[in-house]
């Protein structure tokens, strides 16, 4: 059993200066043999075996991840959560996550400082305009919470934002909604890490997938780094290395997989008390507990996997930054970094089975991952533990590609993601 | 960023082209006898390679001419540059 976080637990530490908690979870090396193996200790799949554990009672699970947890994307995208989505499918999907965020603290003991402050989605053209009013009313007929705001309540929601109509792409309105925010994106992987833990999941990191063994249509096991590990249900949650586990199962995905980039300033005083995005100018910011201003830039559009992206990306970006927000001008930024994202051709994810018995998928969150992270683990646990989708991921399954069946949210969403 | 030697222009940087996705997936010769399965195969479905693979880019903002790349994607290094049409060099197959 892990020792309950609290005030009291707080003041008790503090006598033996903070040097005696007890460790949030192990580091066990692997067992011959698990009922399920997840590949991807990120947010997604420890949220998967976190549920897999808690509401399947599923036992003898492990998570395998080739560096240490939360070290991929989870840790490098800039935490915006939200579930404006325009589809019923996506707008399903992205609210069941932020239904879940509104009490995962609680729910995980564990503080993932997950702030409901807003987010601000601008308009800069007739089209902006046109598609932020019908998004706003699909989302209202599915209960997520939108208001359509004019350029005056834009302004008044966040003064900082330069209004004036001479500016390139001038502000023509915008769309908000409330419950959305941000959380602290490593606490998410943490919190989940621990409870995983303490049901009895091995996390094991520094362990990397380096083939996957089969016979026929059924699963033997994975070789990876640290030996030979037995399985029959294995759970793919890789992000941007996705295709490269797919192709050891023989399996072929419609991902491309980009480096997505993110850069935070040097820290200030609080600024902004909300999240801005802009999809026409591409840019969004939002401003950290610790004072930074975290700003996120595009994708390339080439293959790379490299970590690394291209300067006249965030110098694109940057741009359209000062243009909005002159009062940032003299901010210096302190790091920038990117992040391997997997794409599908229709920009929704993937949760599902396929064609091999017992390969689970739960790849292509592209560049909106990180908000659906407690929503995808449940729905995914789910559909590992049924071998069957929940209805709420059932439109997400890999068939989709050949059906036609797409949930097109690239221009849908309206926004950066 | 890098340096992409364009085959018609010579060496510019990476942000004048515009990558056009893996090479060499040949159009079905007749569509309509093709399945779903085939189709998803042909528009959606890709290597997405961690290490060398084939690409094709443009040259957006110069000649406005493609060509094929072959590349590491694993650390952007290029490796090598030839025509649309010509064949792929085979050391890297």
């Amino acid at each position: 059993m892990k020792n309950k976080y609290s005030i009291i637990s707080l003041i008790k530490n503090s006598f033996s200066y903070h040097e005696n908690w007890q460790k949030a979870w192990g580091d066990p090396e692997p067992k011959k043999e698990y009922d399920i193996v997840i590949i991807g200790g990120g947010g997604h799949g420890l949220a998967t075996a976190y549920y897999l554990a808690k509401k399947h009672d599923m036992k003898n699970i492990a998570v395998v991840e080739k560096g240490w947890i939360g070290g991929g994307n989870t840790g490098r995208n800039t935490t915006i959560i939200r579930s404006n989505y325009l589809w019923d499918a996506s707008a399903g999907l992205y609210d069941h996550a932020l239904k879940i965020w509104e009490n995962l603290s609680q729910e995980l003991n564990y503080n993932v400082m997950f702030s409901q402050r807003g987010v601000m989605n601008l308009a800069h053209n007739l089209q902006d305009v046109r598609d932020l009013k019908r998004r706003t009313h699909a989302n209202r007929l599915n209960g997520i919470d939108a208001v359509y705001l004019n350029t005056e309540q834009v302004k008044k929601f966040c003064p900082i934002i330069n209004t004036s109509p001479d500016i390139r792409y001038p502000v023509l309105g915008g769309t908000l909604q409330r419950r959305a925010g941000t959380a602290r994106h490593d606490a998410v992987a943490w919190g989940y890490a621990r409870g995983a833990d303490e049901m009895g999941v091995d996390i094991i990191q520094n362990c990397e997938v380096k083939g996957i063994k089969r016979s026929g249509n059924n699963l033997d096991g994975i070789e990876t780094t640290k030996g030979f590990i037995k399985t029959k249900k294995i759970g793919v949650v890789a992000a941007g290395h996705s295709s490269v586990i797919a192709n050891m199962a023989g399996l072929r995905l419609p991902l491309e997989s980009k480096p997505l980039q993110a850069l935070v300033s040097e820290p200030v005083k609080p600024i902004i008390d909300t999240v801005v995005m802009s999809n026409a100018v591409h840019a969004y910011v939002s401003q950290s507990d610790k004072g930074e201003l975290v700003i996120g830039a595009g994708t390339d559009d080439y293959v790379s996997y490299s970590q690394k992206g291209s300067h006249d990306i965030v110098e694109g970006t940057l741009n359209a930054i000062l243009e909005l927000y002159p009062i940032f001008s003299r901010m210096r930024m302190l790091r920038q970094w990117g992040g391997i994202v997997d794409i599908c051709p229709d920009a929704s994810p993937i949760i599902s089975k396929t064609p091999i018995k017992g390969l689970y998928f739960n790849c292509g969150w592209g560049t909106g991952g990180f908000k659906a992270t407690p929503g995808s683990g449940d729905l995914f646990a789910h559909t590992i533990a049924n071998d069957e989708p929940h209805k709420l991921n059932a439109a997400f399954n890999l068939n989709r590609f050949v059906s036609g069946d797409l949930v097109d949210e690239h221009g849908a969403a309206a926004v950066a993601h | 960023m890098f340096l992409i030697h364009c085959p018609y222009c010579g060496e510019r940087e990476q942000s004048e082209f515009k990558a056009g996705g893996e090479a060499h997936i040949v159009r079905p010769k007749q569509p309509t006898e093709l399945s779903d399965d085939q189709w998803a195969e042909y528009l959606f479905m890709r290597k997405n390679i961690k290490g060398v693979q084939f690409e094709r880019w443009v040259h957006a903002h110069g000649c406005r001419k493609w060509f094929n790349m072959v590349r590491d994607t694993s650390n952007d290094e290029i490796k090598a540059i030839y025509k649309m049409g010509e064949k792929p060099p085979t050391k890297y197959k």
